[in-house]
């Protein structure tokens, strides 16, 4: 067993390092001064509240679950990794990337899955040329809340109507990406346009032949690790509080 | 035997993963790419900044520009290097411990 985890380690790792090292490196998050300050001040406003609700949330599962944290750590790594990948779409002819906030939104809750996508983002926006620091609020509202609690609404809808795991992870995955972007469209069109109707539906519109592989992609890979998850520590489903075993 | 067997069986799962992850690579290999000025941009240039331009907007360089030479190279190797570590570890110590009993459930 030790060997296989070390090998799943290494897979990880090069999985990582295979990904996030290729020469040509694409931002898919609102650019740096994209937005007028306004818009930029009012979504971090709008955004704080759910960052500090989380924080506080983590603070308190941590109590009740020291293995908590490290579910924490796993699932911000993985955003982190994940919301920096660009995959190309050979369709459109163009690199965008997974939100993976579907996924942390599932194991974490949606206000702690906020938290994880901050922290990824802030980290891009200051490291990796990758969003901004005047659009973080933005893209905190974007990816962080809007695929958060889409994906976690979704995931918890599905299972209601008695969908499997993977099946339920596959829909959080799909939704939590097209409403991430979606939410960039209509920031985009908010923020930018006079008319807001024909800005959303022509920015959001442009998105499509990128993102909708792009969602089915990441809806699978949200099944399988919501499916590994269930067969493995069906706890964890339910934020590492409560006992949660089913099928 | 039986420990023996669930090894071959990671294992193999394993190399399925990183077979099925290479046949995706293969498939949007920038062989494939539309032919173009410029191949795969990203959605950013290709819609986000193109809209911003379009409604008078222009991005500005971060304020930690990054993008210089290797140097956004090396900041994305070291990101995936300790993103892959810290999975990793945490992956281990959450599904792995727990099976060998040594981490027990609240």
């Amino acid at each position: 067993m030790k060997k296989c985890s070390l090998f799943k380690l290494i897979l990880w790792f090069s999985v990582s390092l295979a990904v996030l090292s290729s020469k040509e490196v694409f931002a898919m998050h609102l650019s740096e001064g994209i937005l007028p300050a306004k818009d930029a001040i009012g979504a971090g406003i709008l955004a704080l509240p759910f960052v500090i609700i989380g924080l506080k949330k983590i603070g308190k599962s941590k109590k009740e679950n020291p293995l908590y944290f490290s579910m924490v750590g796993l699932l911000g790594a993985a955003v982190f990794v994940i919301s920096a990948f660009p995959i190309p779409v050979p369709i459109a002819g163009t690199c965008s990337h997974p939100a993976g906030t579907g996924l942390s939104a599932i194991i974490l809750g949606p206000f702690p899955s906020v938290v994880v996508a901050a922290v990824a983002l802030l980290i891009q926006a200051l490291f990796m040329a990758h969003g901004g620091l005047t659009t973080l609020g933005a893209n905190i509202l974007t990816m962080g809340i809007c695929g958060s609690f889409c994906g976690y609404f979704t995931y918890k809808f599905a299972k209601k109507v008695g969908f499997s795991p993977f099946v339920s992870g596959f829909f959080a995955g799909v939704v939590a990406d097209i409403t991430t972007y979606a939410a960039t469209a209509f920031v985009l069109a908010f923020s930018l346009s006079n008319d807001f109707v024909t800005a959303f539906l022509e920015i959001g519109l442009a998105f499509v032949p990128t993102q909708i592989p792009l969602s089915i992609l990441e809806g699978v890979i949200t099944g399988f690790a919501v499916r590994y998850v269930f067969q493995n520590r069906p706890e964890l489903l339910s934020h590492g509080r409560n006992m949660e075993v089913q099928i | 035997m039986k420990n023996l067997f669930f090894t071959f069986k990671s294992l193999s799962k394993g190399l399925l993963w990183c077979i099925l992850f290479l046949l995706l690579v293969f498939i949007v290999s920038p062989k494939k790419a539309v032919a173009g000025e410029e191949k795969w941009p990203g959605v950013d240039s290709a819609v986000v900044e193109k809209y911003a331009k379009k409604f008078g907007v222009e991005p500005r360089e971060p304020f930690i520009n990054t993008d210089q030479g290797d140097l956004l190279l090396f900041i994305f190797t070291l990101a995936g290097a300790t993103g892959g570590f810290v999975m990793g570890y945490n992956f281990r110590k959450i599904f792995k411990e727990k099976q060998s009993g040594s981490v027990s459930r609240t």
